[in-house]
């Protein structure tokens, strides 16, 4: 009984929740995730659900230590997310929720790459509706945009699977590594929902605009859910760790100009999974300890964040930089959460993070990737700067806003209250979770030297933000529209297409000039080949059609005949 | 009474036919007409089950011995068709009195469930008879009596359409006599089995070969093969409401069958594609169909054209899993044949159930028609899901026979283009959900009701098949690979 997949348990209830009453609904979502953990924690580790699907063997559900660490923090990021959640009536998002966790818990516990496919569409599909559930314009088509991207990535990915099952007839999900036409696609399906560089847009451009619990519901799952799967499949590929490196970097810098609060914590999201990422890329058991410990805690403290923005989006109903400022005379309890996130997320000693982000870090070191190992030390101190100071600073400190309000209802404090206690739990007493790592932990992150290094660094960054503050050099709060690379193709491609297109269309049109008219602009152009009234889907009138007929006709004979 | 089976088979609705016409209440028709579809739903599965293990039914009509009498021959794959014929047949019959109430006077209705019967019996003759001119007489019943029940359709357009289906049927269904006149010219036998062991002695005779060209021309029209779609979309269009899906699930299908037996086991392969390299024609053919079928479809604002269009796209997956001609390809043609059946006569008859409300397939009446009629949506949205390819549903299955099948060539930019005509289909059935889910509902539909149970009971019968058979492949994809393994060992 207990080999019970849990994925399939939020994927039943996820169904049911539609047809119980609002009340119900909420408790409901909150056992879940628990009776999921008993499940997972239960069962031994091994193969269960193995079934046959037209031929093909598929391994439904397999536990093994690397997806036991993901399956637990996912189970504890799901009922925290139901607790947060706990003031809803909205069926959607409830319902979306539970079967978005259970999908990406599935997607963990797949032991075969079909059944991953499944999973992660399920992600796709199901996570949209908590970016539409804020029922906006500008939510729609952002979810549009953000669906397209996770469908095309699954569709990558079984476009891979089918390569790889036609070269290796195993569909068995383990290492794939790199090399063949197949493992590049499934690298590339993993690359997008992990979001390596010019592939991130989607999380900066959705994750801001999904509603107050959405947002800290996705941000603990899909992406933490590729690492897992770059983890298994690619383990050891060089490439990723040059990949994570520049994924640590470069978001600092948008992070450090952003005003939608939301959207800062969005792209240190992107920074913090550079961390992992470069931690999959060096492979070492070390790294790989450092990957699964960093993804655990990560998911706790950044979800601590966005609830702590999430409660003050809910209280005052903006969450622009220039807009807040002085709150944590209204909301002291969220304050005081925030800060332990953000000492979490900056590494301070004492803190998940620091015992997390120091083994990846030393794993670098280890195996010599000095620059990498530098790149990721800059990347700390800015990661310290945008969300260490900046989140809490401008959002319950800075100049007084002036606005009063409640603090967060209960249940967001309790939410926080857990979240935070595990947060300083993990990071006071680390061999906890050392203990659950897929390797054996032979690493002490209490050294005088890690945490002097430490300390020295998350100090100069406070020192530089106070100095670049008192002297005005810092970025501004302002309202402004921040350009990332998708412009290149949401706005510059529009742009420069839209004339070739044009010109394409002015040119065919004098080629096709006696024929008739083709075209007359990009979107026309199309429309008029295949459009309703176009030529290709008009029907033909009789006299046409057995002209084509007569012609087949005699193309066969002549075929055959001569 | 079992060795009768094959003809109680054909007989019962042949008989139902003449008996429901001279009924004046429509009602009456309609209840003997959905009982004899019902009936003989039955036998085809009692059929499938005689010769699961690759057994052949060989029947003779009155006793008679072929070569000389006339010999009914079941084996798996026409055990297959026969299930899709009249299983399809029968849910789209029972959801059909609600759809043509209102619409169309009594006795007309009487009228209508004859023509219906007698197109039902005469696609159950194509695909057991074993002699190729009865595959001709059937071929012309049933294309009659579709014109017939194209003609029904409200709309005026309806008879310039079933008058240019008409013309190209005649003159498919012609050329189709005249190959088979050919083969009895050369080898003075007309039973397939006959046909296929004397064949091999002509194979250089100019008519023989002429023969094939005749015939492929003829069954390509029939089929719907790109460029010789052009009466397909009308047809489907302007057919009266939920007779589209009965069209859409067996007409084309039949014909299909017809195109793998002729040129499988009458022609046979090393001469239809060996000798004759039939799929240097068909594949760039169903290439072309597949892209641009797909494409026109996405620019479709009705969403019975779109639905249509992208049959026509279908059909070219399911030539040019044959035209691969290995196991994986032609396992996915038979297979494709049977669950497109399934997807597209359940979309057909849940867009019928929205038709019937709205009285209008135009996408943006169809507007909010997600929150008006969520049961009937969400077939239609499973059924979709289908279509697209979705795993754990039937269209994925044909799809991973299909790519798999062209990677066994080799043929990788093939196996991208399938994948991109999927997107494609996402793309079109996305339009739908988009406008049903996400469109506000005008207000002169505002009052919407969900459809009737006796429409929806069997559009989630279909969707709910649509996912069974994505998850149990026994019948389709195991009996199509048996087939395809049977075809393809011989040669």
């Amino acid at each position: 009984m207990s080999s019970l997949n849990p994925a399939i348990l939020f994927v039943i209830g996820a169904l049911l929740l539609p047809l119980m009453p609002a009340n119900a609904r909420r408790y409901v979502a909150l056992l879940i995730p628990l009776i999921g953990m008993a499940l997972v924690l239960l069962t031994p580790n091994g193969s269960y659900g193995n079934i046959t699907l037209f031929g093909l063997e598929l391994t439904t559900y397999r536990l093994d230590k690397l997806a036991f660490v993901w399956a637990l923090i996912f189970h504890i990021a799901a009922f925290i997310g139901a607790l947060y959640a706990f003031h809803l009536k909205d069926t959607v998002q409830q319902t979306a929720a539970l079967m978005y966790q259970g999908a990406a818990i599935g997607a963990v516990l797949a032991g075969d790459l079909l059944t991953l496919f499944i999973w992660w569409e399920l992600t796709a599909i199901a996570s949209v509706f908590l970016i539409w559930a804020r029922r906006t314009d500008r939510a729609y088509r952002v979810g549009m945009r953000y669906l397209i991207i996770q469908v095309g990535s699954g569709v990558i990915l079984l476009t891979g699977v089918l390569f790889y099952y036609h070269d290796t007839s195993s569909l068995a999900f383990g290492h794939l590594g790199l090399g063949t036409t197949a493992t590049l696609l499934i690298f590339i399906a993993f690359g997008i929902k992990c979001a390596f560089p010019l592939m991130h847009n989607w999380l900066q451009d959705a994750y801001p605009e999904a509603t107050i619990t959405g947002t800290v519901i996705l941000s603990a799952f899909t992406t933490k859910l590729a690492v897992y799967a770059l983890a298994r499949g690619y383990a050891g590929t060089e490439i990723l760790i040059w990949i994570g490196a520049i994924m640590t970097a470069f978001p600092i810098f948008f992070a450090v100009i952003e005003n939608d609060l939301r959207k800062v914590l969005s792209y240190s999201l992107n920074n913090q999974l550079g961390f992992m990422v470069v931690g999959v890329g060096i492979g070492t058991e070390l790294a790989l300890n450092g990957t699964a410990a960093h993804a655990f805690s990560h998911i706790l403290y950044k979800a601590l964040l966005f609830m702590a923005m999430g409660a003050v989006l809910y209280r005052v109903k903006t969450i622009k930089a220039s807009e807040l400022g002085g709150l944590y005379k209204s909301m002291p309890w969220t304050t005081v959460f925030c800060i332990i996130g953000s000492m979490s997320i900056s590494a301070f000693p004492l803190f998940s993070g620091f015992i997390s982000k120091s083994m990846i870090l030393t794993a670098a070191a280890a195996e010599h990737y000095t620059w990498v190992w530098l790149v990721l030390l800059l990347a700390s101190a800015g990661v310290m700067d945008h969300s260490g100071i900046k989140i809490p600073f401008f959002a319950f400190f800075a100049h007084d806003s002036g606005k009063r309000c409640e603090e967060a209802p209960a249940h967001m404090l309790w939410a926080m209250g857990i979240a935070a206690f595990l947060c300083i739990a993990i990071g006071v007493y680390p061999d906890a979770l050392y203990s659950i790592l897929p390797y054996p932990v032979d690493y002490s992150p209490y050294t005088a030297t890690h945490v002097i290094t430490q300390l020295q660094l998350l100090m100069f960054s406070a020192l530089a933000f106070a100095v670049l503050f008192i002297s005005g050099l810092y970025p501004p709060e302002i309202k402004s529209v921040n350009l990332d690379t998708d412009w290149f193709y949401r706005r510059a491609a529009v742009k420069v297409m839209t004339p070739i297109a044009a010109m394409v269309a002015t040119a065919s049109n004098g080629l096709f000039a006696s024929v008739g008219k083709v075209s007359s602009g990009s979107i026309s152009g199309i429309n008029s080949l295949f459009g309703p009234q176009a030529w290709l889907s008009r029907t033909l009138d009789s006299t046409g059609m057995v002209a084509l007929v007569i012609g087949a006709l005699l193309i066969f004979l002549g075929f055959y005949l001569f | 009474m079992i060795e009768q089976l094959p003809a109680i088979q054909l007989l019962l609705t042949l008989l139902a036919a003449p008996i429901c016409s001279m009924l004046r209440n429509g009602d009456h028709a309609w209840r003997l007409a959905t009982a004899a579809t019902w009936l003989s739903t039955v036998v085809a599965i009692m059929l499938l089950i005689q010769v699961w293990d690759g057994g052949v039914i060989s029947y003779q009509m009155g006793g008679w011995p072929p070569p000389w009498g006339i010999e009914v021959r079941i084996d798996e794959l026409n055990a297959l068709v026969l299930l899709l014929v009249t299983l399809f047949g029968s849910l789209v019959i029972t959801a059909l009195r609600e759809s043509l109430r209102g619409v169309m006077r009594h006795q007309r209705q009487s009228l209508y469930y004859t023509t219906f019967l007698l197109c039902f019996a005469a696609l159950i003759g194509i695909t057991i008879t074993a002699d190729a001119f009865n595959v001709f007489v059937f071929l012309e019943v049933s294309s009659l009596s579709t014109y017939a029940l194209i003609a029904r359709g409200r709309d005026r357009r309806a008879l310039t359409a079933s008058f240019r289906y008409l013309i190209m049927g005649t003159i498919g269904a012609t050329f189709i006599l005249i190959a088979i006149g050919f083969l009895y010219m050369v080898t003075g036998t007309l039973n397939m089995q006959d046909l296929s062991e004397r064949l091999p002695a002509h194979w250089d005779n100019r008519v023989i070969q002429a023969s094939l060209a005749f015939f492929t021309v003829g069954i390509a029209l029939k089929v719907a093969v790109f460029p010789l779609h052009y009466w397909l979309p009308n047809a489907y269009t302007y057919a009266p409401k939920a007779t589209t899906a009965f069209l859409a699930a067996t007409a084309t299908k039949v014909s299909l069958y017809v195109m793998i037996r002729f040129l499988f086991d009458v022609y046979g392969i090393e001469f239809a594609f060996e000798k004759m390299q039939l799929s240097t024609i068909l594949v760039p053919l169903s290439i072309a169909g597949i892209l641009i079928a797909s494409l026109v479809a996405i620019f479709q604002n009705d969403a019975k054209r779109l639905l249509a269009w992208s049959s026509v796209a279908q059909l070219s997956y399911m030539v040019l899993g044959l035209a691969l001609l290995n196991a994986s390809g032609i396992t996915a043609a038979i297979s494709h044949m049977f669950n497109h059946a399934m997807m597209k006569a359940g979309l057909f008859l849940a867009l019928a159930a929205m038709i019937y409300r709205v009285n209008s397939s135009k996408l943006h009446d169809l507007a909010g028609i997600g929150r008006t009629m969520p049961l009937t949506t969400g077939a239609f949205a499973v059924m979709g899901v289908g279509l697209i390819g979705v795993p754990m549903t039937a269209g994925f299955v044909s799809k991973w026979y299909l790519i798999s099948g062209t990677l066994d060539k080799g043929w990788l930019p093939l196996a991208a283009l399938l994948i991109v005509s999927s997107l494609m289909a996402v793309v079109y059935i996305g339009k739908i959900i988009d406008v049903a889910y996400f469109k506000p509902a005008p207000p002169q539909h505002a009052d919407v009701r969900e459809a009737p149970l006796s429409m929806l009971i069997p559009c989630w019968i279909f969707a709910l098949l649509t996912i069974y058979f994505g998850l149990d492949t026994r019948i389709t994809a195991g009996l199509a690979g048996r087939v395809a393994q049977s075809y393809l060992g011989v040669s």
